[in-house]
């Protein structure tokens, strides 16, 4: 099993060429109330890069943005932001007490002021231009996710964090909203952090992928057809998953073989060259 | 016009009024009804102390309201005990400690009903000054560190994210509930300052369209309301902090049955056009 002791971190380099790095996690670990909410997290995001963290309930993902925000301090390892970075956070849920009165337009200027124009055109980008003066308690999940899209993009960040951004959206909605995050990567030249549970979108959608297992660990990590074919991945979605993946590693990787996935322990992977292993072997 | 007792209490109860209402919303909104309360029964504890020192009473409750806020939040870190609880045991382990100071102190005779109660008898021009640079300060303080407190009641992690710890914006928020308490302590009493903070801001609720319409419009309520508790207090000879709590009491009542009315009215009428597409 696991043993902290003897774990030493993989050197995590850079992948995207000349992109300066915004943040990165190094051996990262949080316990809170006696038990580790994640341990051993390294992480690099780059501008202009889309990183997915992926993982079941329980293993962290969330832990893993707060550690990189600095909401969570952490209780080993170590967190490194860009001086001057400007981050935009949209957490997984908001709940806005019945008891206050705020319209979509106050919550756009929660934390600083900006031109009402500014936040209509914001609101307008993710279509809820509608919404704005709409008390926030009774937008519905969806509408509220997108008002808090519009939100962390006002601040123009460097460095956008989206919380399970597409829960409750329909597959077209996802897609709508996977497009939407990579223009907006583009317009604003940010680095992107997503956390998902959606493994095709993931797959299809962004440039690199870290997988966090059950307890807290980082199982692997690199760009998406690589950690597909990862042995800690296949032992974490189960074989069905990843022959459902095959599709998008097809698109990638023809000479690749989708039925020889099973076969690639951590020494394929060594091979393929570009992921990164994490966590011991087995 | 200084001369006559009444009138100083009506101009320091409406500058009471006017500082308590938007400090009261953010205590509505941030469910800190039972922490406002803890530092108001701390008060009487704070009067006690400084008559052993000889001191201003205000200062003492403004010191011991601080102090409790300061100790709660350290209970708070140690974790032990939900917030609810240590409140509890606060509250009352400074009100017993209180009275049992004041009966030690035999030698001072202090009316403890003025200052559970309020007694409008005992507003001195030096009162009204106390009142006025207090609640003037107390909306200072609050106006500055306003966005801050909003954002930190709405998600404190939204302010984390962007490098902003809220922990001094809600330090500064508890001492500016302390220097409102302090103010109040001869007009409404330590019993019922937090029901001049509580009850305005909730019955604007439902009429309000943003937290600035709310914090105003409970700032109004307030002044109507310590005018009309005063004016009531005088005619039927009754303590003036209970009597104010009373026309806040019937206030609320009335914004309630209104508000309800209004719901099941646009209820009808929803269901009306319905029937009518």
């Amino acid at each position: 099993m696991h043993d902290p002791a003897s774990h030493s971190h993989a050197p995590i380099a850079p992948v995207l060429a000349g992109q300066p790095v915004l943040a990165r996690l190094e051996g990262v670990g949080i316990r809170r109330a006696g038990r580790w909410l994640i341990r051993d997290i390294d992480l690099v995001i780059q501008r202009g890069e889309i990183v997915s963290v992926i993982g079941p309930n329980g293993a962290g993902k969330t832990t893993t943005a707060r550690a990189l925000l600095g909401i969570e301090a952490p209780t080993q390892g170590t967190v490194h932001r860009a001086p001057g970075l400007t981050t935009g956070y949209v957490p997984q849920l908001l709940s806005v007490d019945r008891t206050l009165p705020l319209r979509v337009r106050h919550l756009m200027e929660l934390t600083a002021r900006f031109a009402a124009r500014e936040v209509e055109e914001a609101l307008g980008l993710l279509g809820v231009a509608h919404c704005a003066d709409s008390q926030v308690h009774t937008l519905s999940g969806g509408e509220l996710r997108r008002v808090m899209m519009a939100r962390a993009l006002l601040r123009r960040p460097d460095l956008l964090v989206l919380d399970e951004p597409t829960q409750g959206l329909d597959v077209s909605g996802e897609v709508d909203l996977y497009e939407l995050i990579r223009t907006m990567r583009d317009r604003l030249d940010c680095g992107v952090l997503l956390i998902s549970h959606d493994l095709h979108m993931v797959m299809a959608q962004t440039d690199q992928v870290v997988c966090v297992n059950a307890t807290g660990h980082l199982c692997c990590s690199g760009p998406p057809r690589m950690v597909a074919d990862h042995q800690g991945f296949l032992n974490l979605f189960g074989r069905r998953t990843a022959d459902a993946l095959a599709f998008y590693r097809h698109q990638h990787d023809p000479v690749r073989d989708p039925a020889g996935a099973a076969a690639h322990g951590p020494a394929a992977a060594g091979q393929a060259g570009e992921v990164r292993e994490h966590g011991r072997a087995g | 016009m200084l001369d006559d007792f009444f009138t100083r209490a009506l101009i320091a109860g409406i500058g009471i009024a006017l500082a308590a209402g938007p400090l009261g919303c953010f205590v509505v909104w941030r469910r800190m009804a039972y922490f406002g309360d803890t530092m108001a029964h701390s008060a009487l504890l704070g009067v006690a102390l400084a008559l052993l020192i000889d001191a201003a009473p205000a200062l003492g409750v403004f010191a011991v309201a601080a102090a409790i806020a300061v100790a709660l939040s350290a209970l708070q870190r140690i974790g032990l005990l939900a917030a609810d609880a240590l409140l509890g045991v606060l509250a009352h382990a400074a009100l017993g400690l209180a009275l049992v100071m004041v009966a030690l102190m035999s030698w001072l005779r202090i009316d403890v009903s003025a200052y559970l109660f309020g007694d409008i008898l005992t507003v001195g021009r030096l009162d009204l000054l106390l009142v006025y640079l207090g609640g003037a300060a107390a909306l200072a303080g609050l106006l500055k560190i306003w966005r801050r407190l909003l954002a930190d009641t709405v998600d404190p992690d939204l302010l984390r994210a962007e490098g902003v710890r809220p922990e001094p914006t809600r330090l500064a928020f508890a001492l500016l509930l302390a220097a409102v308490i302090a103010v109040s302590l001869k007009i409404v009493g330590a019993l019922l300052v937090t029901a001049l903070l509580i009850i305005p801001a909730a019955t604007v609720r439902s009429f309000a369209r943003g937290p600035v319409h709310m914090a105003v419009m409970a700032a109004g309520l307030g002044v109507v309301l310590v005018v009309v508790g005063l004016f009531g207090s005088l005619h039927l000879d009754t303590p003036s902090g209970p009597t104010i709590v009373v026309a806040a009491f019937i206030a609320f009542l009335l914004a309630t049955a209104w508000s309800v009315w209004a719901r099941r009215r646009d209820r009808n009428d929803r269901v009306r056009g319905g029937r009518h597409a």
